[in-house]
């Protein structure tokens, strides 16, 4: 079944549904998060009676199982319309007119945002970050990502809904992602066949070390010294000083090494492809273009950590990737790539399932990944224990970025003395940059590191620029003063986004939007990111609708230090990141908005009076306080 | 083998046992480090962040950070404690917490941490948010308004008493608690008055009912002194199996039951 024949009307009884579904995952909770999705998608949403029996079948309890239906954003245990219409609520869509689109969209459908229609056929909500920024705005209908959203396709849309079309039926125009692929370096120009990069890997290593390397005790139980050729292939990885693309930038080799010298077993490759970062979309293209690097290097890392299993999690906004993945993945075992004896090699097994996000950025997060993977609610846990020790079910595990692994096996195709020649001293070989917003050419651009802001400004036909937010709302704020800053890791790290801002745009509204996404985006688990990422969205918002005062300036700098210390994980560190920067660097932005010196109350008597008004007819002045203006 | 392993507290030298945390090894000298939803029968999991330090120069949560020997930890500086003023002002303005018309008062681990740490007012503009009371079981309140999800209930049902009766829900500032019954309420779960989950809640969101005003306000555990005080009473007297009997920052028996 594909996300498209999921009709919205169910079909079956939510008790069939739970019986497929598990026939297909079976009963271990270790995949609640997979089957809730699945049900949801034959149900529409997760019935009373649906998640009883999930509970059951998999030995949870009902609140439990609630709890965690309850942490993703597309889980619901109420019932939601048919057509479910969800507004991708980046910047960068609001640059494009998504707010007047979404405005218009309910108001021809007679239905207000976040409210069910009468009839339960449609609802339209905003969700975060689709990662269409290139091709916004986007949105997604029923999970299935829509991109390039105009008054003329959502006119098509409305019509598609109120005929009560079925998703498989909608014009598949509608549905068209283009990849965007600007600039090409070493990564997305490499043309390695299926299986070059693992084969590469298994030829490393000196011919009679090798066969000692395929001894399947040497990876299996962790005897490193046996094993020459996955350790020929770390080496590789260690001189190409590959570092992780997700944004941390930890060393890949002191990962993978980690890992591999972790006594249990067995071991796990996760490939993290839940790219929830506004303004990032590489990964996407990645998985769409390059889908065979990705496991390339998954296996590559397979075959140097002596794992047996991978998983991909990928997340919830990129599920109409899931199908062409999994025909992939099939195809790769029946090439030998995938399954027992891996080309050939005697006792290297290797499979690759995916799991599906269901909206949730923090499950970018490694370590809240794994929670979720394990069916559980998207919560980082407290280290040490490290992935690399204790990861998936309490195993050793690596878990890389999309990029990263691809750029891993281009350095078991090609070496690392190859990679180590592209890029920095400190930052070795090429990255993806995801550019979008107030540019010509939004799209995917690959660069040798140390590349200028101002180089890749020029290249994407930027003009007038006023700042340009690196690596998402969690990353740096760079004013035209920076522009000669390079893109690296001893410079401007990033995990990829690069968003442009011209000068028609107002920074304090573009703090805004990214404060908005931390509060709906926190997990919940530590006070400081779950009351003050709430807190910094109420003081925003009131600055906006202009009753704002130094006091709210205050409070914020009482809250900013509270989640960079105390926080659990990044999240809420970096929550305060773009409020600090922009105050930095765009004052006047915020200053212009605040109403008085010392204190402006938010409660609004005149508001608050509107009811008494509308119940005795009473417009004049004197029904006002003060003045309408 | 009489080596005793010490690290430094606020520049004093504290011993500690292998495989304990910041936290445990500082409550174990009597040594008080403010907490919330750390409770010494559960495994530390660091949500509340108040007892935030610094170890080794970083700023971590003392409950989960295992100590070492040797190591500086600085705890009592007005650096933190101003940190966890402002956490603690951040929990009373998340929820609804009306000390004076409390039954938890002088008994609840907020207000204490709140009068020990000087807290005057709530500091933020409180959130007012809107949440039910769950009154349906015929012995025991669940009033929503005052938790401050610290999980040792859920902790205390799945792992002590085997049932599983609460669960945590929602994100973000919407996360909250739910009780493990179709209906959602929780005269229709299994807990019981003897379970441990109705002796670990830190505040007033677990009551026993009819009992609330047995001890008269004034006379309860936090009335009589601070609860930095009491932290050398509460020192876990190790016994054979290096558990403690001593519940630290639980709600004492003195208001819930009797």
């Amino acid at each position: 079944m594909t996300a498209l024949d999921a009709t919205p009307a169910a079909a079956r009884e939510p008790g069939q549904h739970v019986a497929a579904v598990l026939t297909r995952w079976g009963t271990n909770p270790l995949n609640l998060v997979q089957v809730l999705r699945e049900v949801q998608e034959g149900c529409g949403w997760l019935p009373p009676e649906a998640l009883a029996e999930i509970s059951e079948r998999l030995g949870l309890t009902l609140a439990a199982a609630r709890g965690v239906a309850g942490f993703y954003s597309f889980l619901h245990t109420e019932p939601v319309g048919a057509y479910r219409v969800l507004f991708s609520d980046n910047i960068t869509d609001r640059m494009q007119g998504s707010e007047a689109l979404l405005e218009g969209f309910c108001k021809d459908l007679w239905i207000e945002p976040g409210k069910l229609s009468e009839d339960g056929l449609v609802s339209v909500e905003r969700t975060s970050c689709t990662g269409l920024c290139d091709q916004g705005p986007g949105l997604l209908v029923n999970g299935i990502a829509i991109p390039r959203i105009d008054r003329e396709r959502l006119a098509t849309i409305r019509e598609l809904i109120l005929g009560q079309t079925p998703l498989g039926e909608w014009p598949a125009e509608l549905f068209r992602i283009e990849d965007n692929i600007r600039r090409r370096d070493v990564l997305l120009g490499a043309l390695a066949h299926p299986g070059e990069a693992v084969r590469a890997a298994l030829e490393r290593g000196a011919a009679g070390e090798r066969e000692m390397a395929a001894n399947e005790r040497s990876w299996r139980e962790g005897i490193p010294q046996e094993s020459i050729g996955p350790e020929a292939v770390l080496r590789e990885i260690e001189r190409s000083g590959l570092r992780g693309r997700g944004g941390a930038g930890f060393t890949t080799a002191a990962k993978w090494s980690a890992c591999r010298a972790a006594p249990a077993s067995p071991r796990y490759v996760v490939c993290n492809a839940d790219e929830g970062e506004p303004g990032t979309f590489k990964d996407r293209v990645l998985l769409s273009r390059h889908p065979d690097l990705v496991f390339d290097g998954m296996t590559v890392a397979a075959y140097c950590i002596g794992a047996q299993q991978g998983l991909v999690y990928l997340r919830g906004e990129y599920r109409y990737l899931l199908e062409p993945l999994e025909v992939l993945l099939e195809e790769r075992r029946r090439a030998g790539l995938l399954g027992r004896n891996v080309l050939g090699r005697r006792g290297f097994d290797f499979d690759i399932g995916i799991h599906v996000g269901a909206g949730s950025y923090v499950c970018g997060e490694e370590s809240a990944l794994l929670e979720s993977l394990e069916g559980k609610r998207g919560i980082p846990r407290n280290r040490p224990p490290f992935p690399v020790t204790h990861g998936y079910r309490g195993l050793p595990t690596v878990v890389n970025n999309v990029e990263t692994l691809c750029a891993a096996a281009l350095v078991a195709l090609r070496g690392g003395e190859w990679y180590r020649s592209i890029g920095t001293a400190r930052s070795s070989g090429t990255k993806l940059l995801s550019v979008a917003g107030d540019c010509v050419r939004p799209g995917i651009y690959e660069y040798p590191f140390g590349v200028t802001v101002r180089q890749v400004l020029a290249d994407c036909g930027a003009r007038n620029t006023l700042a340009v937010q690196v690596s998402g709302p969690s990353g740096h704020c760079t004013d035209a003063s920076e522009f000669d800053r390079r893109i690296a890791f001893e410079d401007l790290p990033t995990a990829g986004a690069f968003t442009v801002f011209d000068d028609r745009r107002d920074m304090f509204e573009v703090a805004r939007n990214y404060i908005e996404f931390f509060a709906h985006e926190s997990c919940g688990f530590c006070t400081p990111c779950r009351v003050g990422t709430s807190m910094l969205r109420g003081i925003m918002n009131k600055i906006h609708r202009g009753r704002g005062s130094l006091h709210e300036l205050d409070e914020m700098a009482r809250l900013n230090p509270v989640l960079q210390m105390s926080a659990h994980c990044g999240l809420g560190h970096t929550a305060c990141n773009t409020v600090l920067d922009t105050l930095k660097r765009f004052r006047p932005a915020y200053e212009r908005r605040l109403q008085a010196l010392r204190f402006a109350p938010d409660f609004d008597l005149d508001a608050a009076l509107a009811a008494a008004r509308r119940a005795t007819g009473r417009e004049d002045a004197g029904a006002y306080l003060e003045k309408p203006e | 083998m009489n080596t005793r392993q010490t690290f430094l507290l606020d520049g004093e030298e504290v011993p500690f046992e292998p495989g304990q945390t910041v936290l445990q090894a500082a409550l174990a000298a009597g040594r008080y480090i403010p907490h919330l939803c750390y409770h010494p029968e559960f495994k530390p999991h660091g949500s509340c962040k108040v007892c935030t330090a610094r170890v080794g120069g970083r700023m971590m949560a003392a409950c989960t950070t295992p100590v070492r020997a040797g190591i500086e930890v600085q705890s009592n500086t007005e650096e933190l404690n101003g940190l966890r003023r402002t956490l603690v002002q951040m929990l009373f303005a998340e929820g609804n917490h009306f000390c004076p018309s409390c039954e938890a008062s002088g008994n609840c681990v907020l207000q204490a941490l709140g009068y020990d740490l000087g807290v005057l007012t709530a500091g933020f503009r409180h959130m007012f948010p809107v949440r039910p009371v769950d009154a349906s079981h015929k012995d025991i309140l669940l009033d929503f308004n005052r938790c401050v999800l610290c999980e040792l209930c859920v902790r205390a049902s799945s792992e002590v008493d085997g049932k599983g009766v609460f669960a945590l829900s929602g994100r973000g500032i919407t996360k909250h608690l739910v009780v493990n019954s179709p209906s959602g309420e929780l005269a229709d779960t299994d807990i019981a008055l003897e379970d441990k989950a109705m002796q670990v809640c830190p505040v007033g969101a677990i009551l026993k009912k009819r009992v609330g005003f047995a001890v008269p306000i004034g006379e309860r555990r936090f009335d009589k002194r601070p609860i930095s005080a009491q932290a050398s009473e509460d020192a876990p007297r190790p016994s054979a199996n290096g558990a403690s009997a001593n519940l630290p920052g639980a709600r004492h028996q003195d208001g819930a039951s009797s």
